[in-house]
């Protein structure tokens, strides 16, 4: 509890009867009193305020969430859904002023045309302005299920006439903000699960090597260091690869999110014994043991309360891992395959130079993961700071 | 000294032959064996081949015995005969497959451990002695930006941008007149002004990662008494900081070059691929696609070698650094 906790001061503190009109001192005394009555989390709370890219980053995972929870609704598509005469198309704009000056308050968007430039070879993009399409707020297009349980078919927006794909179109015609959506759904369901698994591992074999110590310790100890000097990505690229090719895309996902699992419990089991093994000798800890406490109420109500925030932050560290571990397996084809959509899944298109050069757009997956991984960064640093709210 | 290093040798071959038994394994695990995929590929072929004919090829081959001694056999061909098996995809010895590719791999990494410490160790001093100046901000924003991306989205990045804003692509690693060129000065020079992109890619996070380290020890060393003292006693900055607090901040950097060392070994591959480099990476995706388990498991094996004995060097380094370390002390 490093920070002077003075128990004359808070009963004195508390004695304060409320008076109308506080002179500066009691205001002072009630931020104090504010202070040392806090609770734990409280105390995190404003100190993670404080950090301003944690929650800049905070934010931005909202928005992720809620597009994951929501993909359905929110992507003016089916991930499945085609436009046939639009394959490989290109981004389509809104405008809110039409070909003749005139300002309209609903925004609309063009049919594109590509045609070969007959001199320089290059493909030139021609917005059809005669026909503009209107974007409308609830349309009804593709029927979908949402969560697979409530039927709708009213996506947030889209066209009722002509087509609307704000950031492209892929070699099929599926658009491509519509399987972004749906993408974020898995990548992120994959870390969480991934990481719920590294939680339960790390914090079981963590807990044996710090509470039973010894040559169990030593070997665990071993162990891990032996797996954190393997360079995981190629042994677990091995390892994907060899899962059978006659697998349904489903159980290789299942699978898959199993083995990102496996990848992040070495640095958490770390963590939890050295905790562990410094908590022991605490003197509540030996308190409570001269009580008579049972060894099971003294871990699940004395050291575990006392550092599962730290295991929390090592868990937000360890999710961009997951992500960028997925992403890297399906980029390649090792990992998730159609019809799961995932960012790698996604980023199989713009594998190479071609596909970069004709159609940019397949590249903004990219944007999305980086972005995800940086807010995670960030998150992951505040609650670090915030971790431990009594240094202040 | 030579205690410390015999000891440290020890922990290396026991992991490595730890490490080999879990790169077996992964050969292992696809469903079907050699003798399968052989007979497969004959019949392909037009060959006839019937299940008689496999059961005495695996017999022959000694595919039907326990694990174990598949295993030793592997290993002893490996460790006595340099043979690391039979390629399935390209019919040939996976010696003969990978040639001058590991080469290629393992200059990759040295050459960007250097660039990593290059840069991260004069820009780390920069940014701490500069605390809060314009190019402190600049090295941490670079930072979190590299830290935050993947080296392969950032070789996919430098291509589209070298594409779209330059026109051509910086992917490969020779000049088209050098790549079937033997081996000359001018070939050397050639590889080495292609190197540094694929060097710079894989690099960039972990140069962020230890520019972060090197200012954060530097700015606790530099406010420390014996730097006070020793500037009182009226030695010239620039002579005070290299001698003192720079050579204290080192030590976490350097012990780190094993951690740098795995984390650049497993991007490579995928930075290779993207980049088509004619080293490892590339042929190690290929292989693992069309499940040529022999010819993954030898790259597996190497890559996890390379960062073993990464670590081993490593150690010994910091060793020569750091006395407490020699004498056996806990740190």
């Amino acid at each position: 509890m490093g920070k002077g906790f003075d128990m004359t001061q808070i009963t004195e503190a508390v004695d304060v009867t409320p008076r109308p009109t506080p002179p500066p001192s009691v205001i002072a005394r009630d931020a104090e009193i504010k202070y040392y009555t806090a609770s734990q989390f409280q105390l995190m709370w404003w100190k993670f305020k404080k950090h301003r890219l944690a929650l800049i980053g905070m934010v931005i995972l909202g928005i992720f969430v809620f597009i994951a929870l929501f993909a359905e609704f929110l992507s003016p598509y089916t991930p499945g859904a085609r436009t046939p005469n639009y394959l490989f198309g290109g981004p389509q704009g809104l405008h809110f002023v039409d070909a003749d000056g005139n300002f309209h308050l609903r925004p609309f968007t063009y049919a594109l045309s590509a045609a070969m430039d007959p001199e320089t070879f290059l493909l030139e993009v021609k917005e059809d302005t005669s026909d503009p399409w209107p974007v409308y707020f609830f349309v009804k297009g593709d029927p979908y299920k949402m969560w697979g349980l409530i039927e709708s078919d009213i996506h947030l927006f889209g066209v009722e006439e002509g087509h609307l794909h704000l950031l492209g179109t892929d070699q099929l015609g599926r658009d491509l903000l519509s399987r972004l959506f749906h993408a974020t759904r898995t990548s992120l369901t994959i870390g969480v699960v991934g990481l719920f698994i590294s939680f339960f591992l790390g914090l079981i074999i963590g807990g044996i090597s710090g509470f039973f110590g010894g040559s169990i310790d030593e070997v665990i100890q071993r162990f891990i260091e032996f797996i954190r000097s393997i360079p995981t990505l190629p042994l677990w690229m091995a390892l994907a690869a060899s899962l059978p090719r006659e697998w349904s895309p489903q159980r290789v996902y299942f699978t898959i999110t199993i083995l990102l699992g496996l990848l992040g419990w070495t640095h958490l089991a770390r963590r939890v014994r050295g905790k562990l093994l410094s908590l022991r000798e605490e003197d509540f800890v030996v308190a409570a043991r001269i009580a008579g406490s049972s060894d099971a109420r003294i871990i699940a109500r004395h050291l575990l309360p006392s550092f599962l925030s730290y295991i929390i932050v090592d868990l937000s560290i360890s999710f961009p891992y997951m992500i960028l571990a997925e992403t890297s397996l399906s980029f390649i084809g090792l990992g998730l395959r159609a019809p799961v959509i995932s960012w790698g899944v996604l980023l199989q298109d713009a594998q190479n130079i071609q596909a970069i050069a004709l159609y940019p757009w397949l590249f903004t997956p990219v944007a999305f993961v980086i972005i995800s991984v940086m807010a995670f960064s960030f998150v992951g640093d505040g609650m670090r700071d915030a971790a431990d709210p009594y240094s202040r | 000294m030579a205690k410390f290093v015999i000891q440290r040798f020890i922990i290396m071959v026991l992991m490595l032959a730890a490490l080999s038994i879990i790169v077996f394994i992964t050969i292992e695990l696809p469903p079907g064996d050699y003798a399968d995929r052989r007979a497969l590929h004959l019949r392909s072929a037009g060959v006839t081949v019937t299940s008689d004919d496999v059961e005495s090829l695996r017999h022959i081959l000694g595919l039907d015995r326990p694990w174990y001694v598949r295993y030793f056999n592997w290993i002893s061909n490996i460790v006595l005969h340099g043979n690391f098996g039979q390629s399935f995809g390209l019919h040939l010895p996976v010696t003969e497959v990978l040639g001058q590719r590991v080469g290629l791999t393992i200059m990759l990494a040295v050459a960007t451990i250097i660039f990593t410490y290059g840069l991260a160790i004069p820009i780390g001093i920069y940014s701490a002695i500069r605390q809060y100046s314009l190019g402190d901000y600049a090295a941490t924003i670079v930072g979190y930006f590299g830290m935050a991306t993947p080296s392969f989205m950032l070789a996919l990045i430098l291509l589209y941008f070298s594409v779209m804003v330059i026109g051509t692509s910086v992917g490969g690693l020779f000049s088209p007149e050098y790549n079937e060129a033997p081996w000359s000065w001018g070939k050397f020079v050639d590889l080495l002004r292609h190197l540094w992109v694929p060097a710079l890619v894989l690099g960039l996070a972990g140069t962020a990662f230890e520019i972060r380290t090197m200012r954060a020890t530097l700015l606790d060393e530099k406010n420390k008494l014996y730097v006070t003292a020793a500037r009182a006693k009226g030695l010239p900055e620039w002579k005070l900081l290299m001698k003192y607090p720079v050579r204290v901040a080192l030590n976490p950097i350097v012990s780190t070059i094993g951690w740098e060392l795995t984390a650049i070994i497993a991007g490579a591959p995928l930075v290779s691929f993207v980049l088509a480099l004619p080293d490892t990476g590339p042929l190690f995706l290929t292989a693992l696609l069309d499940q040529d388990t022999y010819l993954s498991g030898a790259i597996l094996l190497m890559y996890a070698a390379l960062t073993i004995l990464g670590t081993f060097l490593s150690d010994v380094l910091l060793a020569v650094l750091d006395p407490r370390i020699r004498y056996g002390e806990r740190v």
